[in-house]
């Protein structure tokens, strides 16, 4: 079945020459994970941060499960477009990117 | 201490100046800048008075840590009564003229009255005096800047401007400073030009010092700075793209406005994101972005620079665009581009070039092209009403003759300056208005994003992302993810949010820093320069205490629980893509909790033990 991948900012990179406008059409098979597909255009997977199904986010601990459906879109960020720097922003002090 | 303790005060009536001391029993409870303004503003003003009238005041001023050597230490505010909400509005800029003004001496600057006749504020350290503006009336933030640069013969003159669009009355006109950097909403400039003050030009040479335990600050500002260059986001993603990273992330998620939140995906927003600033344009092989710029003390840099290529219709016989300037940010991209449905970057940095030029809020003045576009694409707007022109979504032409009018407060320009909220009254149709309190919404369709919803209708100052981002924790994952379509949890989300803005907007220090810190990284610098025991815990509780003056002007102000309210369309009309598709704001779940939780009565009125909990009462 086929999956559109869009990887975005420095992720780019990682498409195959033949993408379009940060996004690819890759076939894939129903049991493939996330994770999977990420491996497969080498993209480390500390970079995949903001990892969307569809515009839903998958949790880490779900990046292992088979999710896909035909015709799904896959997008993905690095932590660069809003990264969690981890337990130091637990005091959950008021954050904003965007002026 | 780090603050100066000295306070310029200007009757533009009597055009006499005075100083004072700051009030420490206030810098105390409030600290500094938005919170100790406000409180400035609520002893001094009746909340009830006219916001364009002279006893409306409007001041200007730095924070505590302002101009100091702490990262980002370069923001000042100014704080009034909004003309364009009746509700109080502080707005944050960033640039040079903060940090030049507390290095002139001065922790604030209060105007108040209005001159007889134009006048701009000119200050050299203790030197204050009001000259006449005759040759600057009239001319265009760029214009005056260049004006009084020529005549004072000083490059490191700092200047903050009112356009043309402030002369003539347009609701949400900002006060523009070092050419490109904004005190952008909520008509802060409708104000100042309605004083009949038209720029305020600032050189000062003293330093800032007062500083309490300079070993201390040292540290704890060393310790800051290395926090932001190690982070994802201030240390590589907002220098690298900016704001505007956020383009593709947002729409991506289903909560991008579109065609005056019509929609909430927009098909063209690829071609104007952050990445799309990087690469080469087709027509002559350069990209849009010409490099990244920071503001004083700065030590992340997300601003933008820009540069148009000259073929494009825009500017081909336009040279004096030919060069670079500030380009756009995330906020003014969406505004611009996705709620008009137009995809073509040069034109939205165009549009963008001229809203710095002449001072108005992209953000304000997008939503309300975009109302008129629906109102036009409706047949209640006419090209009668335009003069000919085919106000269309998508259309460049049609956007940038609506911003050259607008700027210039021309023709149709005057209608559009009004905002969304009265030119869709006018034209019969307030459900068309995207805004809250009046003031325009910013970026974030809060059908897919619900704490947004919550965050909008509650802003003290009408629609804002700037007071409670719960987009970090909705879609980005900081501190914590939360599922961005329930409303479970986002009250408290959002009451802890506004709090801790509050308190950081009173710093002197840019809220973007708050992506990589906490106020454990904040408080100690603030309490290694001020006098007071400054800790994240009583940050957070003199933030409440500024949410809760600042929910007391409103209320003082004539504006009730009614007003805390979001559109009929995000209320009733579902999504109609993304994965909200079939969702509306469920306001109504998250409201009557976050009442709760503020200590306020179901009319949204802090309740006597709130008051005295605070130290309001």
């Amino acid at each position: 079945m086929k999956l559109t991948l869009k990887l975005y900012a420095g992720l780019t990179d990682y498409l195959p020459p033949e993408a379009e406008d940060n996004e690819l059409v890759v076939e894939i098979s129903a049991d493939n994970t996330a994770n999977e597909v990420i491996d497969r255009y080498k993209v480390p997977r500390k970079m995949a941060y903001l990892v969307l199904l569809n515009g839903v986010y998958i949790r880490p601990e779900d990046r292992n499960r088979a999710v896909f459906n035909d015709g799904d879109t896959l997008a993905i960020w690095p932590p660069v477009a809003g990264g969690c720097a981890g337990d130091r922003r637990q005091t959950g002090v008021a954050i904003s990117p965007d002026p | 201490m780090a603050w100066t303790n000295n306070v310029l005060r200007v009757n533009l009536t009597e055009g006499s100046m005075s100083n004072e001391p700051l009030n420490m029993d206030w810098a105390r409870q409030y600290l500094g800048q938005r919170g100790l303004a406000t409180k400035y503003l609520v002893e001094e003003i009746d909340p009830s008075c006219d916001a364009l009238g002279a006893d409306n005041k409007m001041i200007m001023t730095t924070g505590p840590l302002t101009g100091t050597m702490a990262a980002t230490a370069g923001r000042y505010s100014v704080v009034t009564k909004s003309p364009l909400t009746g509700a109080v509005a502080c707005s944050n800029s960033g640039g040079f003229i903060g940090a030049e003004l507390k290095s002139a001496g001065y922790d604030m600057v209060i105007f108040e009255g209005k001159s007889p006749t134009p006048v701009y504020l000119y200050i050299e350290n203790d030197k204050a005096e009001l000259v006449p503006a005759d040759e600057i009336w009239g001319k265009s933030v760029w214009a005056a800047d260049e004006w009084l640069h020529k005549k004072y013969q000083d490059p490191l003159l700092r200047i903050a401007a009112v356009g043309r669009s402030a002369e003539k009355g347009c609701l949400y006109a900002s006060i523009v400073n070092d050419l490109h950097r904004a005190a952008g909403r909520s008509g802060v400039g409708t104000v100042m030009a309605s004083k009949n003050l038209k720029a305020v030009a600032v050189r000062g040479t003293k330093g800032v010092g007062n500083i309490k335990d300079p070993a201390a600050f040292m540290q704890a500002v060393n310790a800051g700075k290395k926090v932001l260059a190690e982070d994802a986001v201030t240390g590589e993603g907002l220098p690298t793209y900016g704001t505007n990273v956020l383009m593709n992330v947002i729409n991506e998620v289903g909560a991008m406005p579109t065609h005056n939140m019509r929609d909430v995906q927009f098909e063209g927003a690829g071609k104007i994101s952050g990445e799309a600033m990087h690469e080469p344009r087709a027509s002559d092989g350069k990209p849009n972005l010409t490099t990244n710029a920071a503001c004083f003390g700065c030590t992340i840099a997300c601003g933008r620079i820009s540069t148009i290529d000259r073929g494009h219709f825009s500017i081909e016989n336009k040279p004096q665009y030919w060069g670079a300037s500030g380009g756009l940010e995330y906020e003014a991209a969406w505004a611009l581009g996705s709620d008009t449905g137009i995809d073509d970057l040069d034109t939205l940095t165009y549009v963008n070039f001229l809203c710095n030029e002449d001072g108005i809020d992209p953000i304000s003045f997008g939503s309300t092209v975009a109302a008129a576009m629906e109102l036009y694409d409706m047949g209640v707007i006419t090209k009668e009403h335009t003069g000919g022109v085919e106000l269309t979504f998508g259309s460049s032409e049609a956007l940038s003759w609506a911003t050259e009018a607008t700027c210039k407060g021309e023709g149709f320009g005057l209608e559009l300056g009004l905002g969304s909220k009265r030119l869709c009254e006018k034209y019969g149709h307030p459900e068309l208005s995207m805004t809250v309190k009046g003031q325009e919404f910013p970026a974030y369709d809060p059908r897919a994003i619900q704490g947004m919803g919550l965050t909008y209708a509650t802003s003290n100052r009408g629609a804002c992302h700037l007071r409670s981002y719960t987009v970090s924790s909705e879609v980005m994952g900081s501190p914590v993810k939360t599922d961005p379509l329930v409303t479970e949890g986002k009250a408290e989300l959002v009451k802890s949010l506004q709090d801790a803005n509050a308190i950081v907007d009173s710093t002197g220090l840019c809220v973007f820093t708050t992506f990589a810190w906490t106020l454990e990284d904040i408080a100690p610098q603030v309490a290694a320069a001020c006098e007071g025991e400054w800790t994240p815990e009583s940050m957070l509780e003199a933030g409440e205490r500024i949410w809760n003056l600042e929910r007391e002007f409103n209320l003082a102000a004539g504006l009730t629980a009614a007003d805390d309210t979001l559109p009929p369309r995000l209320l009733k009309e579902a999504a109609k893509t993304g994965p909200a598709k079939g969702m509306v704001n469920n306001l109504h779940e998250m409201l009557p909790e976050y009442y709760e939780i503020r200590g306020w009565d179901e009319q949204g009125i802090p309740t006597t033990d709130t008051r005295q909990r605070l130290g309001l009462a």
